[in-house]
């Protein structure tokens, strides 16, 4: 219970740090932003293959698709 | 518990509604594929199409289709059944909203088969923090499923299913990406497979086992966590790892990992390797051979519930093209193809003959999966 209200109030606390530098600038993001390093970067297909695993598999869930990445843009 | 992670959503939402920075919306294109699955007695095909259109840089619609053609002779259904034939369709309309440099995203989706009707409703939202680095996203959705049976005429259930998301991405170095998953996933209502049966022992029958229908819990509440990297190497290459672990309210506990290597020829050819490993323990109330008929409360023998694992491996290759023609600035074509490889600990082959009741060999099964896209941005 104490790692669900941990995770359940990080956000305020990210929110209160909003003046922290990022340690990664925009101009270092050259390798973050190629295609290679996306998690989505096979759209559709790989959202099939989370079906073909569900339906096979007693598991289910945090399949991804958190988003975010590299901040390039 | 249920009332717990309602309410942790709910919380969620409002902390992220606290500062803002940089959020784009999802690139304008369109994806069409051709997917295929095949092995266990199983054929699955079909087309999947996904088209996106953007307006005024703040909202995105987005419209999918997809079919499973299934002509299944598996070994769920040769135990007790003749093999079947039946299609799957589903569509879903989506809408991605930039606001304050959010995104808010809705979509809806219906799924229908002659025997299984459903549809549910999504909602995320995701934020960027510290320069961009950090990405917190959360989401629910809600389902609502029908449940018929082709067997029972008189069958007609309903199940309720809620899942609460959380994900957080995280730039770590200029050359490092991680992803921290977690989704709780809730289920109310009809949950047997209304074909599938258990087998117990009967010595008035010729086989000396009988079947029956399963009988399952009307509850179940899953909690997965998953937690995936990416690193950029030294030369133009990427390796990707996943960890992922679960566990539900039916005991069953299972993990997986998995590694992959994306690596480049030249501008337009893309090649990716990959190697998944999964593994799981059965469900309370899973027996592949009970003692008699009704001697527990819930009985089921679904393969799925079973203690088993599974390796795959997989390799694809994508060719893009930047040269546009007529509206398309630029697309790929792409192939990829899975062979997996399940072995079962506690289901038994019931399609072998010459063996005593819970003597059969232990069921395994491979299968293929290709995946042919293409995709186009305009």
């Amino acid at each position: 219970m104490k790692k669900w209200i941990f995770l359940l109030l990080a956000p305020m606390l990210l929110g209160g740090c909003s003046s922290l530098e990022p340690w990664v600038m925009p101009y270092e993001r050259n390798n973050l932003a190629d295609p290679i390093m996306s998690f989505g970067r096979i759209g559709i297909a790989g959202s099939y293959m989370h079906h073909v695993y569900q339906a096979r598999e007693g598991a289910r869930g945090a399949e991804g698709g958190s988003g975010g990445g590299c901040g390039c843009n | 518990m249920k009332n717990f992670h309602r309410i942790a959503a709910i919380f969620s939402l409002l902390a992220t509604a606290l500062s803002a920075s940089a959020a784009v919306l999802p690139e304008e294109k369109a994806e069409a594929m051709y997917h295929r699955y095949e092995g266990g007695g199983m054929e699955i095909d079909g087309p999947s199409v996904l088209v996106r259109k953007n307006f005024d840089a703040s909202v995105s619609l987005s419209a999918n289709y997809y079919v499973d053609s299934v002509s299944s002779a598996s070994v769920d259904v040769l135990a007790r059944a003749t093999p079947y034939e039946e299609e799957r369709t589903e569509a879903g309309l989506g809408v991605d909203y930039l606001y304050n440099k959010s995104i808010m995203s809705f979509a809806y989706t219906n799924s229908q088969e002659n025997d299984f009707d459903a549809e549910s409703i999504h909602f995320n939202i995701s934020q960027d923090f510290f320069g961009d680095l950090t990405t917190l996203t959360m989401g629910y959705s809600k389902g609502w499923d029908n449940v018929r049976s082709k067997l029972d005429p008189s069958l007609d259930e309903e199940v309720d299913r809620q899942h609460y998301r959380l994900g957080v991405s995280q730039v770590l170095t200029k050359n490092a990406l991680l992803n921290l998953d977690i989704e709780t996933i809730t289920d109310e209502g009809y949950l047997n497979n209304p074909y599938r049966v258990y087998r117990f022992l009967d010595t008035t029958s010729p086989k000396g086992y009988e079947y029956r229908i399963e009988k399952y819990p009307q509850t179940r509440t899953s909690n997965a966590v998953a937690l995936r990297g990416m690193y950029y190497l030294p030369y133009r290459a990427a390796v990707k790892g996943e960890v992922r672990y679960f566990s539900d309210s039916w005991n069953i506990k299972g993990y997986n990992y998995e590694l992959a290597y994306v690596h480049p020829f030249g501008d337009q050819f893309i090649t990716e390797f990959k190697f998944r490993h999964y593994e799981q323990t059965k469900a309370e109330f899973y027996d592949d051979l009970f003692e008699g008929e009704d001697v527990r409360t819930f009985m089921g023998r679904d393969k799925e519930l079973s203690t088993y694992s599974g390796d795959s491996v997989g390799v694809g290759l994508t060719y893009e093209f930047n040269k546009g023609f007529s509206f398309i600035e630029k697309g790929s074509i792409n192939l990829f193809v899975d062979y997996m490889k399940f072995a079962y600990e506690d289901f038994r082959d019931v399609t072998r003959t010459g063996f005593a009741p819970g003597e059969e060999p232990l069921y395994e099964f491979d299968a293929t999966v290709i995946r042919f896209f293409v995709t186009a941005s305009y």
